[in-house]
């Protein structure tokens, strides 16, 4: 999509809500260099959503949104779950249809836009809840990864099933008492990370939300691997405040707790090496980029 | 994106010319051709410029399947690949069709069964897919045989249901069934039903259409929703989620657009009309005595009819081609001089005899059977022995044959 699809016929312009005035005016489509730092000065691609308040998935979705590196050209799939609150306030396309087949629904709709429109960089997003993608969706969550299908999959994994009250996941940690684990959960939180990399992930990351430089850094890795190369899989804790007991400002505390090198959610990272490769080809081609850049700069002002 | 009268007359990468439909349909040369219920299924793709199609193995859908994935290789399908399951393969149908393209999937008995709860979901998301259902018996202790209690279970997911007697319909039906699915007014999936084995791995005279000659594209920009690609702005679809809310604007939300789902389907009724010419076929319907069925049993209910005008017995006859939209006038119509309705059966619990009754003024008319099930035959003696036996006429009994 170019950013002039989304232009206001002037006779229509005062009667267009507000926040897609907004959108048309200040967001970031197209922008190259777009990141966690036009949050402020820019329309972000998301409005006011219902989730609870200081709920750390609207942090993550925000760094997201915000990182996407050609949301011009992103759809995103979503699941049943606290996430499928959010979706209809997002500026980008994106599918909702059942709970837990949101890597199969990709993996068809990443196939239709190669068909489609061949030759033009098209990116697949799938976001889901950690109940959609370790549990109900677990089939065709490693399914999509086994055909090496060219799309991120993002697991907001907040340890339980938030949006139906609270009760064990497969993410869960081990001894959690919730409802459905009346004495405490019996087994180990899935080890899903391991379980991307043998499945056939190119770059996978586990880690919080905490940090929005961080987010930025590895949705962007992520989006471009997958969509040269194959499958990459991100695991976002994102606590979910209310069913752990926490008030709506210790949520970032929560996540930085969490992330410390011995708890569960300290960063880890695997890239495959042809994912290593394009990592290396795209970081010395944005300094290429950016050394013209400055030289122009330079010579402009001289 | 080019519109589809623009392509019409040009050639796709394979050479073949994208003819308008009715065209296609009515008035291109046709040649006869001896085939299999799967291999016709295989020529009708050819000639249906799909672009992706989703598989699965089940019999007796999986020979389809398998006859496309060759078409897919030979270069006529944009993309093809065998999913994990029917549940995931209807999804990534699903997924496809949000993403603009023309998709087609086949399966048959615990398929469907599997695959059900994206049913509902496809017609709510407004999506065109066809779906071949081949169907064959759902029942425990596993069955293969030739059984249509699945379709009863489609015929309240929102989408069009439509039953093919011969590999002849299959053929045209597929390609008709894009049309109506397709239009801007309906633009609902369409299930395609045939009675496993007995279509699919019969041989048939098929006349075909020429294999150089194709549908016009799909054009997904006649969605009555946005279609999923990001090359039409990405609005808001709505303050906050339906689902959040129990609230009255909720409730009329949801209330409204299952209204709109049906009213879609009521709104096929004229372009299947249109394609199908008429939702139903009629034989001698001034006759006393009228056989409704659907699928082979109509063939088998023709020549019961064959058998009883032997007799001095006078029979007429319906076929049913489309289960949904519903025939309800026409079958009113078709039956007002009926003093005795049969509807003969593959399923055990008479569901479309069903149907026909909450359909018809004096439902007394209507006898729901002869039925068939497990994968049982219906040779046509047992309808004629109903019959008789419902007339009061003497008539061998099955169970004293050879004793
Ligand atoms: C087929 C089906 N089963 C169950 C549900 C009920 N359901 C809705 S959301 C949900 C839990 C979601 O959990 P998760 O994926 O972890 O997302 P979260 O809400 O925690 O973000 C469940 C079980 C459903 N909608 N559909
Ligand atoms: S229930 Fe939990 S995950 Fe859902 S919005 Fe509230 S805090 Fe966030
Ligand atoms: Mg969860």
């Amino acid at each position: 999509m170019s950013k002039e699809r989304i232009q206001i016929s002037e006779d229509l312009y005062d009667i267009m809500p507000p926040d897609y005035q907004d959108l048309v005016k200040s967001a970031t489509y197209g922008k190259e260099d777009r990141g966690w730092k036009d949050i402020g000065t820019s329309k972000e691609l998301i409005e006011q959503h219902s989730l609870c308040a200081g709920c750390p998935e609207s942090m993550a979705f925000r760094y997201i949104l915000a990182s996407l590196p050609n949301p011009e050209d992103t759809v995103m799939v979503g699941s049943t779950g606290c996430t499928s609150l959010v979706f209809p306030m997002v500026a980008v396309h994106n599918i909702h249809s059942l709970f837990g087949n949101q890597n199969a629904i990709a993996s068809g709709l990443k196939r239709a836009l190669s068909v489609r429109f061949p030759g033009r960089v098209k990116d697949v997003v799938v976001l889901a809840g950690d109940g959609a993608t370790v549990d109900i969706g677990l089939d065709m969550t490693l399914q999509a990864w086994f055909r090496q299908e060219k799309f991120t999959t993002i697991c907001f994994d907040n340890e339980l099933y938030a949006n139906t009250g609270g009760q064990e996941s497969g993410l869960m940690q081990k001894g959690f008492v919730a409802k459905m684990a009346p004495v405490g959960k019996l087994f180990d939180k899935v080890r899903l990370p391991e379980i991307a990399r043998e499945s056939g992930c190119h770059y996978v990351v586990n880690c919080t939300v905490s940090k929005p430089s961080l987010v930025e850094k590895v949705i962007r890795n992520a989006v471009h691997i997958a969509r040269e190369i194959g499958p990459t899989y991100l695991q976002l804790y994102t606590p979910c405040i209310l069913e752990i007991g926490k008030n709506s400002m210790e949520g970032l505390q929560e996540m930085r707790d969490s992330e410390k090198p011995t708890e569960r959610f300290a960063y880890k990272e695997y890239i495959s090496e042809p994912a290593k490769q394009l990592l290396a080809e795209l970081a010395a081609k944005d300094k290429e980029r950016k050394a013209a850049a400055k030289q122009l700069a330079g010579q402009a002002s001289a | 994106m080019a519109d589809i009268h623009s392509v019409i007359g040009t050639k796709n990468k394979k050479g073949q010319t994208y003819t308008d439909t009715w065209k296609l349909m009515n008035e291109a040369p046709r040649t006869p051709s001896f085939f299999t219920g799967s291999e016709v299924i295989k020529e009708a793709l050819r000639r249906a410029s799909c672009d992706v199609m989703i598989a699965y193995p089940i019999t007796p859908q999986s020979e389809a399947a398998a006859l496309i994935g060759e078409l897919f290789a030979e270069g006529y399908i944009g993309d093809y690949f065998r999913g994990e399951s029917e549940f995931a393969v209807m999804s990534q149908c699903a997924g496809a069709a949000f993403g603009g393209a023309r998709v087609f999937t086949t399966t048959a008995g615990p398929g469907t069964m599997r695959a059900m709860e994206n049913f509902p979901m496809w017609s709510g998301a407004r999506l065109p897919i066809q779906m071949i259902v081949t169907c064959r018996g759902i029942n425990s202790p596993l069955s293969i045989q030739p059984d249509t209690l699945e379709i009863a279970y489609l015929l309240n997911t929102g989408m069009l249901v439509w039953h093919a007697e011969t590999a002849q319909d299959f053929f045209d039906w597929i390609l008709k069934g894009y049309m109506v699915s397709e239009e801007p007014d309906v633009h609902l999936p369409l299930a395609l039903c045939c009675d496993g084995f007995f279509v699919t791995h019969t041989k048939d005279v098929v006349n075909l259409t020429p294999a150089d000659m194709c549908l016009p594209p799909y054009d997904p920009y006649r969605s009555p929703v946005p279609c999923m690609d990001m090359e039409c702005p990405p609005v808001r679809m709505m303050r906050d989620p339906f689902v959040m809310k129990s609230n009255y604007i909720s409730y009329a939300t949801h209330a409204s657009w299952q209204q709109e789902i049906w009213a879609a389907v009521e709104r096929s009724r004229k372009h299947s009309i249109h394609w199908l010419n008429g939702l139903i076929d009629t034989e001698n319907t001034d006759a006393e005595i009228i056989i409704v069925a659907s699928g082979t049993a109509v063939s088998q209910g023709r020549e019961a009819i064959r058998l009883l005008e032997d007799e001095g017995v006078r029979c007429g006859l319906v076929k049913v081609k489309t289960l949904r939209p519903w025939p309800e006038e026409e079958i009113r119509e078709a039956t007002k001089n009926a003093k005795h309705i049969f509807v003969p059966e593959f399923n055990v619990t008479g569901w479309l005899a069903k149907e026909i009754k909450a359909t018809i003024s004096n439902p007394e008319r209507v006898h729901a059977g002869p039925r068939v099930c497990g994968g049982m035959t219906m040779p046509p003696e047992i309808i004629v022995s109903e019959i008789k036996t419902a007339l009061g006429m003497k008539t061998f009994s099955l169970a004293g044959r050879g004793s």
